[in-house]
Parts: structure tokens; C-alpha cells; sequence
């Protein structure tokens, strides 16, 4: 098999207040592969994205993106090849407009005139966003917020996107247009969720973080049609929700 | 705009006629940049304060005394008042039109290109973007304490007001440490990329020059006739 794209082995990670997150977790993604990372609330999920672009390095383990190992002397090129799109796009979204804030990124590495021009209107037409480019970002409406904040790290043209919960706070539609959005991307990507409609629609492999290691993974169907499993981790299918058989087989 | 207002407050107070001059030049531009009074007497709110300690102050100074409308007054106060009222007025007027005529990424730009430091232009930028976000949360905070049935009643309720402000310093601190975050992972590495836009035409540069340049004529010939 070919190389992975991200390569997470035996990470531990203790806060410097003692609190320990990680216990040893071990993940392969592979290129093109979409994946749901599922985990109760406190399960450490957030800790494990901030070591994927080396925001935190491990205690114990190594991390790799594309055989390259997360560590202070090559963050530069991590944060290039990791785009982590965070749950609260105000926390993302800091420059005057629209495309500003997209161009920050690439030109955060060297890119500069019409190239990032290029990149700037190519992420915001895989989001549909071109036509707000020169609005203020506090002036969109949340799901165009979410969407402004997931072309900020496409225009860096990452090997792999990460997302935190891209479905919270969204009214139902602009939940299905960001699913559209992410189903078109062409991208390996990582997906932190609750949301398991949304991991059974986007993603065809899952994981369950609890405790701070991976309990399960293995296709998604599979995965959220083992009730015992997921009750066990403090997951559940929302109310009234049924797995379609006819999914199984993705 | 800066210049126009140094300028202002660099006239020496008793030359009342130079700043009623001051008044007109800037009144001028506001009908020429068709600014919609009522926003401008709002925002002069601002000003209130300014206001309450330039009438208070013929009362309070010392010095030789007149007598206005049967009250005794300091002259000094008097003329220090009425000079604090005038330069406040003309000051606040003209932040108003700057900021109601022009962008704030171009006044950010402005800035940049006239040198001020980078470090300073970012933070206004960063206050700019994110007064509302703050602002939001903090009516969001005050509709959950009204919700649990608080109600703001005088000075008894400032010490939960404290405690409100207390945890939206933490919210905006924490906010502040996420946003650094997120800028890292995009590769932040201590600089912003420059606001770049076009350089200032020559043309540009005149009518920017326009308040300073009357402003100095006004001044000069106020010098040569006293």
C-alpha cells in the first residue's frame, strides 16, 4: 500500500497542568480516504487535531504527514500540507474581507500575486462563496462564515483537511450545503464529529476516540450499526433515525 | 485629517472667530460628503463627556473673574472651556467624517503606508474585526442573566456587572488565544501579510490636503490681522 498521508503512532500527550488526553493512539489515513473521527465529549478528539499540524507536539509517539515527521524544526511545511478548519469560524476569520483572510494562508507561505490571486478565487468557487469576497466576514451569515472558513485552508492546497464538527450550529440546510461541499472536494479528510448522519453520509471508514485511544475502526456503516459498541462510548443515533440497509455496501 | 485637527488644536485659544472658521471648513465637507445628519449628531454622543467638563470649568478655575449672566466666572476657565468645546467639536467632527467616508481597510491601509507601526495598525485591525463578536457576546451574556430572572437595578447590580465583565475578559482573552491558534496553523509566523492596495495618486494627495492646507490658510490669516 502506499504511503499514508497522515500517520499517527503510540501518541500520548499529558497538558502541562498533569491532565492526561492521549493514551498511545494509533491511525493510518490513506489518500483520497474520507474519515469521521467520532468520541464522546471530553474523549480528547481536539487535543489529537492540535498534534496532526504540530500545535502540540506528543509526549510519547510520533506523527507523520506524508512521511514527514511533525516537529518544531519542519512546522512550516506541516502547516502547509495539514488545513485545519476549527469549529468556531470567528476564530478563523480575522482580516478585513473575505479575501484577505483567504489569501492569508498561502501567503503566510510565500505566495504572493497572481497565484494567490488564483488559489484565492479557486477555494472561494469550491465553497460558492466568489460572489462575497470583498464582503466583511461579520457581515455573513454562520454557515457562510463556515464555508469562508473552510476556503481559507483549501486556498493552501493541504494534502489533508481536517475538520472540527463542520455540522454544529448549522439550520438544516446550510448543514446539507457544507455536506455537498465536502463530498465534491477531491481531498483526503478528516472529519471530528457527533453528528453520525453526517459521518454515515460523508465519510465511508470511522473512528471512535474514548478515553484517549482509538476503540474502533472500521467502515461506518458497520461501525454506527453496532449499537452495543457506540452506546458503550457515550454515542447514539439521534430520535427516530434508522440505518437504511441499503447504505451498507458503500 | 490628522493634520487638519493638529492644526486646530495648535491655535492659540481667544482667536474664537478662527475656530468658527474651523467650524464652517468642516461642515462644508460634511454637506459635500452628503453624510446623513442624524448619524453625525449620534455619534457626537462621544463628545458628552468632554462637554460636561468644559461648562464645568469657569466654574471651578481660578483667576481674575467676570461676571456672565449675574454669575461670577473664572475668565481663565471660561476661555479654556469654550476652547476645550470648540477644538473637542472640531476634532470629533472630523473623526466622524474620516470614518464615515472611508472604509476601515483603507484607513488600516493608510495607516500602514504612513508609517505607523505595523504592530499598531494590526491591533486596530484585529479590534475592528472582532468589537462586534465581543459586543454579541456580551448581549448574549446579559439575555441569559435577564433569563434567570436578574434585573439591572442601580448600584446593587454592579457587582454581578464586575463578574459579567470579569468572565467576558476571560471569553475575549480565551478567544484571543484560539484565533493565535488558528492563525499558526495557517502558517502564521509573526507577520501579517500588508493590506495592499493601490499607492495615492497625486490627485488623491490634494484633495486628502485640502482640510490641512485651508486650515493653515485660515491660521496665517488670522496671525496677520491680530
Amino acid at each position: 500500500m502506499s504511503e499514508p498521508v497522515l500517520e499517527i503512532s503510540g501518541v500520548a500527550y499529558a497538558y502541562p497542568d498533569g491532565h492526561q488526553a492521549l493514551f498511545g493512539v494509533d491511525l493510518h489515513v490513506h489518500r483520497g480516504e474520507k474519515i469521521a473521527l467520532l468520541g464522546p465529549n471530553g474523549a480528547g478528539k481536539t487535543t489529537l487535531v492540535l498534534h496532526i499540524n504540530g500545535i502540540l507536539l506528543p509526549g510519547a509517539g510520533s506523527v507523520r504527514i506524508t512521511g514527514m515527521e511533525v516537529k518544531t524544526e519542519n512546522l512550516k511545511q506541516i502547516r502547509s500540507k495539514v488545513g485545519v478548519v476549527f469549529q468556531d469560524p470567528d476564530d478563523q476569520l480575522f482580516m478585513p474581507t473575505v479575501r484577505d483572510d483567504v489569501a492569508f494562508g498561502p501567503n503566510n507561505m510565500g505566495i504572493t500575486g497572481e497565484e494567490l490571486d488564483d488559489r484565492v478565487n479557486q477555494a472561494l468557487t469550491a465553497v460558492g462563496m466568489q460572489a462575497f469576497a470583498d464582503r466583511a466576514p461579520q457581515h455573513l451569515s454562520f454557515g457562510q462564515r463556515r464555508r469562508v472558513a473552510i476556503a481559507t485552508v483549501l486556498a493552501m492546497q493541504p494534502e489533508i483537511l481536517v475538520l472540527d464538527e463542520p455540522s454544529s450550529n448549522l439550520d438544516p440546510a446550510a448543514r446539507r450545503e457544507i455536506a455537498e461541499i465536502l463530498n465534491e472536494l477531491d481531498i483526503t479528510m478528516l472529519m471530528v464529529t457527533h453528528d453520525l448522519p453526517y459521518a454515515l453520509e460523508l465519510c465511508q471508514r470511522s473512528v471512535i476516540l474514548s478515553a484517549g485511544t482509538i476503540v474502533a475502526d472500521r467502515n461506518t456503516y458497520d461501525l454506527l450499526a453496532d449499537e452495543e459498541l457506540i452506546k458503550q462510548h457515550r454515542l447514539e443515533l439521534p430520535f427516530g433515525f434508522k440505518l437504511d440497509p441499503s447504505l451498507a455496501k458503500k | 485629517m490628522l493634520l487638519f485637527v493638529l492644526l486646530v488644536v495648535l491655535t492659540p485659544l481667544g482667536n474664537w472667530w478662527l475656530f468658527i472658521t474651523y467650524l464652517l471648513i468642516i461642515f462644508t465637507v460634511i454637506l459635500i460628503a452628503k453624510l446623513p445628519p442624524l448619524t453625525v449628531i449620534r455619534r457626537m454622543v462621544i463628545e458628552v463627556p468632554f462637554v460636561i467638563f468644559a461648562v464645568l470649568m469657569p466654574f471651578f478655575s481660578a483667576g481674575p473673574y467676570v461676571s456672565v449672566l449675574g454669575m461670577q466666572l473664572s475668565e481663565a476657565g471660561l476661555t479654556a472651556g469654550i476652547g476645550l468645546l470648540f477644538k473637542g467639536t472640531i476634532g470629533v467632527l472630523s473623526s466622524i467624517t474620516l470614518a464615515s467616508t472611508t472604509p476601515m481597510r483603507e484607513v488600516l491601509s493608510g495607516l500602514s503606508r504612513l508609517k505607523v507601526p505595523n504592530m499598531l495598525v494590526e491591533i486596530a485591525a484585529f479590534m475592528v474585526r472582532y468589537v462586534d463578536v465581543v459586543v454579541d457576546e456580551m448581549r448574549r451574556m446579559r439575555i441569559a442573566r435577564q433569563s434567570r430572572g436578574y434585573f439591572e437595578t442601580g448600584i446593587r447590580s454592579w457587582p454581578v456587572i464586575a463578574k459579567a465583565a470579569g468572565a467576558l475578559f476571560i471569553r475575549a482573552y480565551e478567544r484571543g488565544e484560539r484565533v493565535h491558534l488558528a492563525m499558526l496553523s495557517r502558517g502564521y509566523q509573526g507577520k501579517m501579510p500588508s493590506y495592499q492596495i493601490a499607492i495615492a495618486t497625486n490627485q488623491q494627495w490634494l484633495v486628502g490636503m485640502i482640510l490641512p492646507i485651508s486650515a493653515v490658510v485660515v491660521l496665517i490669516l488670522g496671525w496677520r490681522i491680530s
